[in-house]
Formats: C-alpha cells, sequence, structure tokens
C-alpha cells in the first residue's frame, strides 16, 4: 500500500529532526543539527536494508517516489517566498557581502572536487616538498 | 458576490490553491523552457526564477517578509513551500541513492562543510571591514550572516549585535541563498557539478539549504539528494562555530 511508503518516509523524517534537535540542545545551540541529513541516511541506509532483505512492494515504493517527484514544485513554491525584496533593499554591503561569498564558494567547488579525488599525486607532491 | 466566494474558496483551501498555481507555473515555465530556449535552460530553472521575481513584487506591494505568501489569496503557497513539506520532499529524494557514492564523497563533505563555512565568513566579514565595520561584534555578525541567513541572527544575538547589523546580517545570508539558486545552473558547466561527489562538495560548501535546494533542482535534480545531505549541516556547524571560534578569531584579530 502507497501508506506505507509515505508512512516510512514519515517516519525518517520525525526521527532525523528529533535526533537532529535533541543534538542542538545537547550542544546547546538553536538549530536543529542535521536533522534533515540523518532522516536521509535512515532512509538510505534503512531502505537499502530493507530492500535486501524483501524487496519493497512497488506501490510502497511509489508512496515515497511520489513526495520526491512533487520536490522540484515545492521547491518553486519555497522561492515564491523567499524575502527577495528585502534582500535587494538591504544595500549595497549585504549585497556585496552574498554576491562574494557566492562566488568564492563557486570557486572551491572544482578545488575540493579534485583535491580528494588523486589522493596519489597529491601525496606525491607533498613528498617531493 | 463572486469574489467574496471565490476568496473563500481559495483561503480555506490554500494548500490546493498552492498545488494549482504552482502547476500552472511549471506549465508555463517549461513551455519558455521549450520554445525560447530549445530546452537549454531548465523548466524548474525559469520557475525558481519566476517564483524569485513574484517574491520580490510580493514583498514590494504588501510589506511583508513572506514574498508571495504575503498576498492574502496565495496563502496556501506557504503552505506547499514551507519547511515541513520542503525538508519532507528532500528526505524523499534521498530514497535510491547509491550508498557506494555517498561512502566514497563522505570525507570531502564534512572537510566541504569546514572549507565553506570559513569562506563564506572570511567574505562576509571582509566586505563588513572595507564598509567601515571595525568592532568585532558587527564584524562577525556580518561574516555569520554570509554563512546563512539563520546564522547570521542567532551568531549576532548571542554576542549582542545591534539590530541595525543583525538586519544588514540577515539581508546577506538571503542575497546568497537567491543567488546559488539563481547562478547554479549557469556556473554548474564550469565547476564540474554533474556527479554525486561534486554535488556532495558543492553542498558542503554552499550550505544554504534554500539555494542549495533550489540551485540543484535547477541544475539536475538527481544531484539534490547529494547537495542537500551535507546542506543539512551547514547552518547548525556555522550555529555552533559563529559565537565561538569565528568570534574569538575575529576578536583577536581587531584587537
Amino acid at each position: 500500500m502507497i501508506i506505507y511508503g509515505v508512512a516510512l518516509l514519515a517516519l525518517c523524517t520525525l526521527l532525523g529532526l528529533f535526533l537532529g534537535d535533541l543534538f542542538g540542545v545537547l550542544i546547546g545551540i538553536p538549530a536543529n543539527v542535521g536533522g534533515v541529513g540523518i532522516a536521509m541516511l535512515f532512509l538510505i541506509f534503512g531502505g537499502s536494508y530493507l530492500a535486501k532483505k524483501r524487496p519493497l512492494h512497488p506501490k510502497t515504493e511509489q508512496g515515497i517516489e511520489f513526495w520526491s517527484a512533487v520536490y522540484i514544485p515545492i521547491v518553486v513554491a519555497m522561492a515564491a517566498q523567499q524575502n527577495v525584496y528585502g534582500a535587494l533593499s538591504g544595500g549595497p554591503a549585504a549585497i556585496l557581502a552574498g554576491v562574494l561569498a557566492v562566488f568564492l564558494s563557486f570557486l572551491m567547488v572544482p578545488v575540493l572536487t579534485k583535491l580528494g579525488q588523486k589522493p596519489d599525486t597529491s601525496s606525491e607532491i607533498n613528498e617531493n616538498q | 458576490m463572486i469574489t467574496q466566494s471565490l476568496t473563500k474558496v481559495l483561503n480555506s483551501y490554500g494548500l490546493i490553491s498552492g498545488f494549482a498555481l504552482i502547476g500552472v507555473t511549471m506549465w508555463i515555465s517549461y513551455w519558455i523552457s521549450n520554445n525560447f530556449t530549445k530546452g537549454r535552460l531548465h523548466g524548474s530553472a525559469i520557475a525558481i526564477f519566476l517564483g524569485l521575481v513574484l517574491s520580490y513584487f510580493g514583498g514590494l506591494f504588501t510589506g511583508g517578509e513572506k514574498g508571495l505568501v504575503d498576498v492574502p489569496l496565495l496563502s496556501g503557497i506557504g503552505i506547499l513551500g514551507g519547511a515541513m513539506l520542503r525538508d519532507f520532499a528532500i528526505i524523499a529524494t534521498a530514497f535510491g541513492v547509491h550508498t557506494d557514492e555517498l561512502k566514497k564523497a563522505g570525507m570531502s563533505g564534512v572537510i566541504a562543510l569546514i572549507f565553506g563555512i570559513f569562506v563564506s565568513f572570511i567574505a562576509g566579514a571582509g566586505v563588513a571591514l572595507a564598509f567601515g565595520y571595525t568592532d568585532a561584534v558587527s564584524v562577525t555578525t556580518i561574516g555569520t550572516g554570509a554563512v546563512t541567513y539563520i546564522v547570521g541572527p542567532v551568531t549576532g544575538a548571542a554576542i549582542g549585535a545591534s539590530s541595525e547589523v543583525m538586519a544588514l546580517s540577515i539581508a546577506a545570508g538571503l542575497v546568497k541563498a537567491i543567488l546559488v539558486m539563481i547562478a547554479t545552473p549557469f556556473v554548474a558547466p564550469y565547476i564540474g557539478l554533474n556527479n554525486p561527489r561534486s554535488a556532495v562538495i558543492f553542498g558542503g560548501l554552499m550550505g544554504t539549504t534554500s539555494g542549495v535546494a533550489g540551485g540543484l533542482a535547477a541544475t539536475d535534480p538527481k544531484l539534490v539528494p547529494y547537495g542537500c545531505l551535507t546542506a543539512a549541516f551547514y547552518t547548525a556547524l556555522g550555529c555552533l562555530l559563529g559565537p565561538s571560534l569565528l568570534y574569538f578569531a575575529t576578536s583577536a584579530i581587531l584587537g
């Protein structure tokens, strides 16, 4: 039944967010510590564990896939409620700070991607130095 | 009479109105994508951009902080695009993720998270200094605003920043989130953002949940779970480092 998939997704979500909140309280910060990420890990590893024991029924999978498929429309709805006006009326300092942060972070993507990919060459360079 | 009935239905069935409105927006966006860009620019990228533009006008005319959602008839979008369904859908995208890909990229993701917070903080703090802020509290608050618009005010509140600096800090974070949404599909080919590994790193470096969620959706939906997984830890790490390490380091440097 489709509801099994939706319920599995809901349980992973709630458990992840609960643990994330708990971590936040434990280390004393007012934020959910990776709740969404923990929930994703539950779904990834829990899902593959269940699939190994007995493949999920296609209907059950549909309950999860539906929400995965409406992800983009949901993100569009999310975009429509960003405080764009507030961002642009923050003045040049705010705009420049945001733009510079994004620009530098974009630059770092290929740097870090290369860094880990060829561990042999990088250790060679270190040895040469 | 007609307007009254229409208003009543649209308002009391807000989420349903949201589905209808966003559905139409998606249809228009894909139509534009196919007819004017020959599909080169994803329909989702156009839809996200349309959403942001509409949100600007929503803010301009209502003076609210939630873009289009502050327009009375359109409040249903707030439920559809709110944190609850957004997180639910993000988590759902993780279904079918390859565990091997994730294990391979795990360490890079952690490194990207740490780098990401420092890079954005330095950018924000540098701009704060350039604009004449010299006290450690203001510089740290604006710097952490460039991390995300949540880390900024959390840090600012913890170290006692003025409300003017807090507003600036939030605005910097908003600019970042919005820019990541818009720019990612254009920048992706140049930074090699086309595989799970670089998506994990991208999520860790950018960190802004909404930015990463929107930017990857507009680039390649298959990459969404990888990026969002690391990004999920970014704000919390920022909230942890902001009022502590980053503030102490800034105070030490600025004297």
